[in-house]
């Protein structure tokens, strides 16, 4: 539109000028378009053809032939149900886990932080000078038979001496749960730095006190910020496969970790291309969903 | 649903002896000031006089350091704000973006547990004329509109004590002026008390039955529009109202209803009833409007100078310099024969005693001069 408007209302101008203005628009896309089309939308199409072929009879290893084959994506599912149910189990409680240590935190260093402000958002964001491999490998020490979590705890009463932390659900989660907390505290924070604390103070004028204000007020006004965190820390959180293997047990396998080990280990391209397209479709349709339930559009 | 548990002072506003301290700076100063019930009172001053403190204290969104505030014989000074009868018409309208007009409005009756909630917010967006935008957004709402919900949403609670912080500040002059007549129209309509908070000087005198006028954290002087414009008590009242012209003197004799005064070699009258201190030094002062280019009066300076002129339809303002090189302003009405004076001639000016007044002398001759028209 902004292209037409232009061209429309130059007519004086010359043709020469008309034309680089109207090139100017997809000149700036082009990087862009080329980047997505080499990295992504080529490689999309390789993967759903990948995801329906076969491999011939007496076929070497890696070797597949196109055959338009859908059953791939039913006998992919079938063989996994309980790996895609543990990933969007996990992810869901990671995503929950994470709102309710990251909201507290981003109220706090959107309403309470005076000064510290900056300093307390360089503290979340710092995670991210280390690789995330290493961080996750931490926690196996943190978590580890003589790390300080297990030696604390069984210090208390109830824990039994055979308490083991690592290799657990519990290992996975908490791995999910940490790695992915940034992404859910800056939308927040922003979504609450943007409230105007007037109307806060307007919300307890009307004789709302500090627990209504809240509910009334700062957390409808923040929605944006929920919505978008927890969407970025579902989404990554749910196709992970990292935190799995090297916080996991056999049993706390997740359908990043079938996918990997289809491409890499075991060479079944085709189920793992078919895993990812309906771990991907899964994911919209959920996400979908969400945005439609949770309404945010009507917010700004 | 239970609503919240509401004060039921009433009465008349009273600040006794209230002091507020941000670390070691004094932003309101042993203020004691009494609002009378239903009335339409104006806190008058620069930016940072403490004059938004002050009501942020009645609001109960600050506490203050020192003294009590009472309405009626009730002591809210620690009251929680939830709990007090007191609304508030934030600068910058503070309306809840998420909900619509109908429930912004509804949020305090609900809060409250009032059941008839329908047909107060349709009474109170009556009252502001918008009833037809109940189901919009605020950020759909033009700045008029959105600050007329404001005071419907605060007004809808019928409070005992209104507060208007600078409600009118964002507004274009146009609007700001219809905003007043509604502003003094919807204040005799409910018969609120209404305190509003301004730093425009007009705009008080325009609504206000009753202005203080404050100035680093203390009232400097309280009364009508006309008291203060005709008899300011100090030069920060004078300069801050208006313009006026402020002249050094010595009282030489006080006797017969008047006083005498001398100020770079002339001689001026002015009522005792006019002069407002026991002090020979003086601040002599008369409004440019009052003045007039002859030299008859019984007050009069010969051998002025103009030094600039400009018409501006109703009257012409001249910049004249006085013998001691002073410069003097002289509103001239633009009624009957116009002075053809351009800038060099000389002239004289005159003016009647009753019209001028004498303040303490000690003050600061420009306190308050500068401050009318900032922000």
């Amino acid at each position: 539109m902004a292209f037409l408007h232009a061209a429309t209302s130059s007519h004086s101008n010359s043709k020469n000028a008309l034309r680089s203005r109207g090139l100017t628009p997809y000149l700036l896309l082009a990087p862009g378009m080329l980047w997505l089309i080499t990295f992504f939308i080529i490689p999309i199409f390789s993967l759903a053809s990948t995801s329906t072929m076969v491999r011939p009879d007496g076929a070497p290893l890696g070797q597949y032939v196109q055959k338009f084959r859908f059953q791939n994506y039913i006998d992919a599912f079938q063989a996994n149900q309980a790996q895609y149910l543990r990933s969007f189990i996990y992810a869901g409680i990671a995503t929950l886990l994470a709102l309710a240590i990251a909201y507290p935190l981003a109220y706090m260093i959107a309403f309470k932080s005076g000064r510290y402000r900056n300093i307390l958002l360089v503290m979340v964001v710092a995670p991210f000078f280390t690789s995330f491999l290493l961080r996750t490998i931490a926690w196996t020490q943190i978590l580890g038979d003589d790390g300080p979590v297990v030696s604390f705890l069984k210090t208390l009463p109830f824990v039994t001496d055979s308490l083991r932390l690592t290799a657990t659900p519990f290992a996975v989660v908490s791995g999910l749960t940490y790695n992915f907390l940034p992404f859910m505290t800056l939308p927040l924070y922003a979504s609450l730095e943007r409230i105007d604390p007037r109307t806060l103070e307007a919300a307890g004028d009307l004789y709302a006190n500090a627990f209504t204000t809240f509910r009334k007020v700062t957390v409808p006004l923040s929605m944006p910020g929920v919505v978008a965190g927890t969407l970025l820390t579902f989404i990554p959180a749910a196709g992970d496969y990292v935190n799995a293997s090297i916080l996991g047990n056999p049993n706390t396998k997740m359908i990043g970790n079938v996918i990997e080990s289809r491409f890499f280990a075991v060479v079944d391209y085709p189920t793992a291309a078919a895993l990812s397209f309906t771990l991907m479709a899964t994911i919209l349709i959920l996400v979908t969903l969400y945005i439609r339930r949770s309404g945010t559009d009507e917010l700004v | 649903m239970p609503g919240t548990k509401i004060s039921q002072a009433a009465g008349d506003l009273v600040l006794n002896r209230v002091s507020k301290y941000y670390g070691d700076f004094c932003a309101v100063d042993d203020l004691s000031l009494t609002v009378p019930d239903g009335s339409f009172f104006a806190l008058l001053g620069p930016s940072g006089c403490g004059k938004t403190t002050t009501l942020r204290m009645i609001a109960g969104l600050e506490e203050p350091t020192q003294g009590t505030i009472n309405i009626g014989s009730t002591d809210i000074t620690t009251e929680k704000p939830y709990r007090r009868n007191v609304n508030t018409v934030f600068q910058n309208y503070a309306l809840f973006p998420h909900l619509s007009i109908y429930e912004n409005v509804a949020f305090g009756l609900r809060r409250r547990g009032i059941k008839d909630v329908k047909q107060e917010v349709e009474k109170a967006l009556n009252l502001v004329e918008l009833g037809h935008l109940a189901e919009r957004k605020p950020a759909q709402l033009s700045g008029g509109q959105q600050q007329r919900i404001a005071v419907a949403r605060a007004i809808v609670n019928r409070p005992e004590v209104l507060l208007l912080d600078e409600p009118l500040g964002a507004l274009d002059l146009k609007l700001r002026r219809q905003m007043q007549i509604e502003l003094k129209r919807i204040q005799m309509e409910v018969g609120i008390t209404f305190i509003h908070v301004t730093h425009d000087q007009e705009e008080a005198m325009t609504m206000a039955d009753t202005i203080a006028v404050m100035n680093q954290g203390k009232i400097e002087q309280m009364g009508s529009a006309t008291d203060l414009y005709e008899s300011p008590k100090t030069a920060f009242v004078a300069n801050f109202l208006g313009q006026c012209n402020l002249i050094k003197g010595k009282v030489q004799s006080r006797a017969g209803g008047k006083a005498v005064v001398t100020a770079k070699s002339h001689t001026f009258e002015v009522p005792l009833s006019r002069v407002s201190t026991d002090s020979d030094s003086v601040l002599l002062g008369v409004r440019p409007e009052k003045l007039r280019l002859d030299d008859r009066g019984v007050n009069s300076i010969k051998e002025c100078v103009v030094m600039d002129r400009s018409f501006i339809g109703t009257s012409t303002q001249y910049l004249v310099r006085a013998p001691w090189d002073q410069e003097i302003v002289v509103f001239e009405q633009n009624d009957e024969g116009l002075h053809d004076l351009r800038v060099g001639d000389k002239v004289s000016i005159e003016w009647d005693a009753e019209h001028t007044f004498a303040l303490d002398g000690a003050q600061d001759i420009n306190a308050g001069a500068d401050l009318g028209d900032d922000e």
